[in-house]
């Protein structure tokens, strides 16, 4: 019998600890798929970061690195240097990347690392339960924005990829998400695109998924993703934010 | 034999770590501790290695934590203020047991301070400025060939245990300069299986210090402690001046060393069985030696850049047997051979001494 549907190679068999309706699990098998596409599996080393992707290390079946809170693209940056003919992809959440982990980020994308980020964007910090992220949405209900973020007391949620377009060391820079089939295969076609960029070493490329967390926003799963497509995408418009010259050979 | 040549502090600990194989050098600018990130930002590419000057001592530190990982001999420096920052970064080298190597050449503190030299990061450095039960090697040399002798000495210690290694050095030896012989350059290096260089032909390995389940946590600090308790064995390391006949003993590291021989002379001089003991490995501190090694001592006299932080390792030591003083300058002034000696004949009653 002919196998028609199959878990990546590079995705390990193993349970995931993520909510039920959560879309880390479909962005993890999107980047495993990518492993596996590439052949790139046993060159590979990924970054796990802090926050509900901590067990990521767990989770992919390439060597794994778990870094500290925000430290991500330092360490990959570690691991790039000393490997350069490796493929080193950190996998961070917003917390992670746009909060704590801001200097790294900025500073990994100006020297132009040649690695690729997964940011996972879901406007929550979910692992420690639901408090306000650096990305929550004004008016969105956190257990640390109690009434809705009001920007007089809290700022304004952070857009990443165009945090990052200014930098000359950024070669692709990108949003997609996961709520729906057709951006689930557009989310997966950025993936490897990032990685081929660092394969042909072009640059440094980041992936920002827009993501769901269902348990601390409150909502069943399909609420959730209705959410993300009517709230999160007018804020975190989707598509490609910066596509350097190297990249398009233009 | 090589011949001896005339070199900075600094620039000494740069190049006997790229003799020892250190590929991988990440830091951040802080006085008085440049000329390393100087001398690497030119070196490292002649040996084709990897010098990076970092966006902070926290990604610094990251980046080493990646390198090593990876299976490099790594390096990063800086003084207190840095240090500080970087402890997030060492707890977890040593979680992970990835293997680096760290120099502080101290700055007086605290907060910004001053940047004159200084002891006053002996704490820090000895019980862990980070977060959990952890350990690290510490190595204070008191000359620029032991600078270079123990920077070697310090690859092979992290390689040996998987764990970072510390030197302290202070803005005294970083900025003098002394003749040195440098060692050759290493080409032989330990196998490292569990580095993360990407899955070929073997299973993946995870680099980690995430464990959720507390009796594996347990079991994970307690292999950690085996592992501390391995080197309180073995890499204890010290040196002694006249101490066997000493009734009064000088305890000191590092610069105050260097001062405290010129007062050991002063009051063997006017007729005080004087003595030095100098520890070189601060963490293990040879406590036990420090008994062994002074039969005679009816007092010890503790001289620090500080106000007084090794002094409580000394009082662990010695245990109420004979009585411990201090002596110390700090902010970034320094004990005078002259200031030290007084203090000895005053402590045993010399005449010599002012009372």
């Amino acid at each position: 019998m002919k196998d028609v549907f199959t878990r990546p190679s590079a995705l390990a068999d193993i349970p995931m600890h993520y909510c039920p309706g959560c879309t880390h699990g479909i962005i993890h098998r999107l980047v495993a798929e990518v492993i596996d596409e590439l052949g790139v599996a046993d060159k590979t080393i990924g970054v796990a970061p802090v926050g509900c992707s901590v067990l990521a290390y767990k989770y992919f079946n390439v060597d794994m690195h778990q870094a500290a809170h925000g430290r991500a693209p330092a360490v990959a940056t570690g691991i790039k240097r000393v490997l350069p003919d490796r493929v080193v992809f950190t996998y961070q959440g917003d917390g992670d990347l746009a909060s704590i982990g801001t200097a790294e980020i900025v500073h990994a994308a100006a020297r132009g690392e040649l690695i690729s980020v997964i940011f996972v964007n879901n406007a929550i910090y979910g692992m420690t339960g639901g408090q306000m992220a650096p990305t929550t949405l004004q008016g969105q209900e956190t257990s640390t924005s109690p009434g809705g973020r009001k920007a007089e007391r809290a700022g304004h949620p952070i857009r990443v990829a165009e945090l990052l377009r200014q930098l000359d060391g950024a070669a692709y820079l990108t949003r997609v998400s996961v709520y729906d089939a057709a951006r689930v295969i557009k989310a997966r076609a950025a993936i490897k695109r990032a990685f081929q960029i660092q394969l042909e070493g072009k640059g440094f490329s980041l992936v920002e998924v827009l993501s769901t967390c269902p348990t601390n926003w409150a909502m069943t799963p399909r609420e959730a993703l209705a959410w993300l497509k009517e709230r999160m995408v007018p804020h975190y418009p989707l598509g490609d934010v910066k596509v350097a010259e190297e990249v398009t050979g233009q | 034999m090589a011949e001896a040549i005339l070199m900075k502090g600094n620039e000494a600990i740069a190049e006997a770590a790229i003799r020892a194989g250190c590929r991988f050098f990440a830091g951040y600018p802080i006085t008085p501790q440049n000329e390393i990130p100087e001398y690497m930002s030119r070196r490292m590419f002649e040996v084709g290695g990897v010098f990076l000057q970092a966006e902070s001592e926290v990604s610094a530190i990251n980046m080493l934590y990646g390198a090593g990982g990876a299976g490099a001999r790594a390096l990063t420096s800086s003084s207190g203020p840095g240090l500080s920052l970087k402890q997030e970064g060492i707890s977890y080298l040593v979680g992970s047991e990835v293997p680096c190597v760290i120099v502080n050449i101290m700055r007086a503190g605290p907060g910004l301070g001053g940047i004159q030299a200084s002891q006053a990061d002996y704490f820090q450095a000895t019980r862990g400025g980070g977060h959990g039960d952890y350990r690290t090697v510490v190595l204070a040399p008191a000359s620029l060939q032991e600078l270079i002798d123990l920077t070697v000495e310090a690859f092979d210690i992290a390689d040996r245990y998987r764990n970072p290694v510390l030197i302290l050095g202070d803005a005294v030896l970083g900025q003098m300069m002394e003749p040195v012989v440098l060692p050759d350059m290493l080409t032989a290096f330990p196998d490292k299986p569990w580095a993360t260089t990407g899955a070929k032909g073997r299973k993946p390995n995870i680099i980690n210090s995430l464990y959720l389940i507390p009796e594996q946590l347990e079991e994970h600090n307690l292999a950690l402690q085996r592992k501390f308790n391995q080197m309180e064995a073995t890499e204890v390391r010290y040196e002694t001046l006249d101490c066997a006949a000493a009734e009064a003993v000088i305890v000191a590291y590092g610069t105050s060393a260097r001062i405290c021989r010129g007062a050991v002379d002063k009051a063997k001089a006017l007729g005080v069985r004087a003595g030095l003991f100098r520890p070189v490995s601060l963490w293990p501190f040879p406590g036990r030696a420090l008994l062994e090694e002074c039969p005679r001592a009816k007092l010890f006299l503790v001289v620090e850049m500080s106000t007084g932080q090794m002094v409580e390792d000394v009082r662990l030591a010695v245990c109420g047997r004979q009585a411990v003083h201090f002596y110390g300058r700090t902010g970034g002034m320094m004990p005078t051979p002259a200031g030290v000696a007084e203090e000895i004949l005053r402590l045993t009653g010399h005449k010599g001494g002012q009372r």
